[in-house]
């Protein structure tokens, strides 16, 4: 795995270990449903343990919780939404008219994003949006098939690889 | 007024999603080959389970429920792509159908 810039230990790890807190009883009080007094100190206790188990794993990071990202990421989640449903309705109107309607291909795109994360975000986009998927990937290029060749020559143009770009910078 | 205007949208909602999801087997049972199924079962795994979650969030109004609603539309819309992505890479790896220095697979 590749070190990222910036994220060196210590400065930041009390606010990633304080966003990963806040999360977790957010998590417990949105499913407990219950708030006695014994409950809200096995959760306390829970939410202390599991912050302790993920700090010795060391998973408590710029990757596991991408605070960098938060501000700029509902922009993209609004344009992704649109995205997905556009496409599920083109997929639905080739399901229903048949196999003689879809052109099913495969092509290596190329992926320049400078984080394991945006290139994890750039693939989890395509795979989410129905008509594509991410079936491969290597240091630079990822392997698409999608079900028309309408759906590569989309991304082709590289309007999604410039918004998840655009959301890491 | 407001009750009846949300069940209404919730039934929207709702008669949407199945209508999408009964297209993705559809699909699922008429494309060709295994990776144009995948884009079929694509459909039932995005739109159609938020819009069936979403009615259901409708239905159920604010509080916990929703909370948890909410919280399943969220797991699915991230484990879904994993899913399909490991499908799909075991299919390549399996060596079923595609080339990837072709340009086309039929």
């Amino acid at each position: 795995m590749k070190l990222q810039s910036g994220s060196e230990p210590g400065a930041d790890a009390l606010k990633y270990r304080l966003s990963l807190f806040l999360l977790l009883v957010v998590l417990w009080l949105g499913n407990s449903g219950l708030y006695s007094f014994l409950l809200l100190g096995f959760g306390l206790a829970s939410v202390i343990f599991v912050i302790w188990v993920s700090h010795c794993l060391a998973v408590v990071d710029q990757e596991s919780q991408p605070l960098h990202l938060a501000r700029r990421l509902p922009k993209f989640f609004g344009w992704l939404i649109v995205k997905i449903i556009r496409s599920n309705i083109d997929v639905v109107r080739l399901i229903w008219l048949g196999n003689r309607a879809i052109s099913p291909c495969s092509t290596r795109l190329p992926l320049g994003q400078k984080s394991d994360l945006g290139r994890v975000i750039y693939a989890n986009a395509i795979t989410l949006t129905p008509g594509t998927v991410a079936m491969d990937m290597d240091d630079d290029t990822v392997l698409v098939h999608a079900l028309t060749r309408e759906g590569i020559e989309d991304l082709q143009e590289g309007e999604m690889r410039r918004r998840v770009a655009e959301l890491e910078r | 007024m407001i009750a009846l205007l949300l069940e209404g949208v919730s039934v929207l909602c709702l008669g949407t999603g199945i209508f999408l999801l009964v297209s993705g087997g559809v699909g699922l049972l008429r494309f060709p080959e295994v990776f144009s199924r995948m884009h079929a079962a694509g459909v039932t795994e995005t739109l159609a389970a938020s819009l069936i979650l979403l009615g259901l969030m409708l239905l159920a109004g604010w509080g916990i429920v929703m909370f948890k609603l909410l919280l399943i539309l969220l797991f699915i819309l991230i484990t879904s792509p994993t899913a399909s992505h490991a499908l799909a890479k075991s299919a390549v790896h399996g060596g079923l159908g595609v080339d990837p220095d072709r340009n086309e697979t039929s």
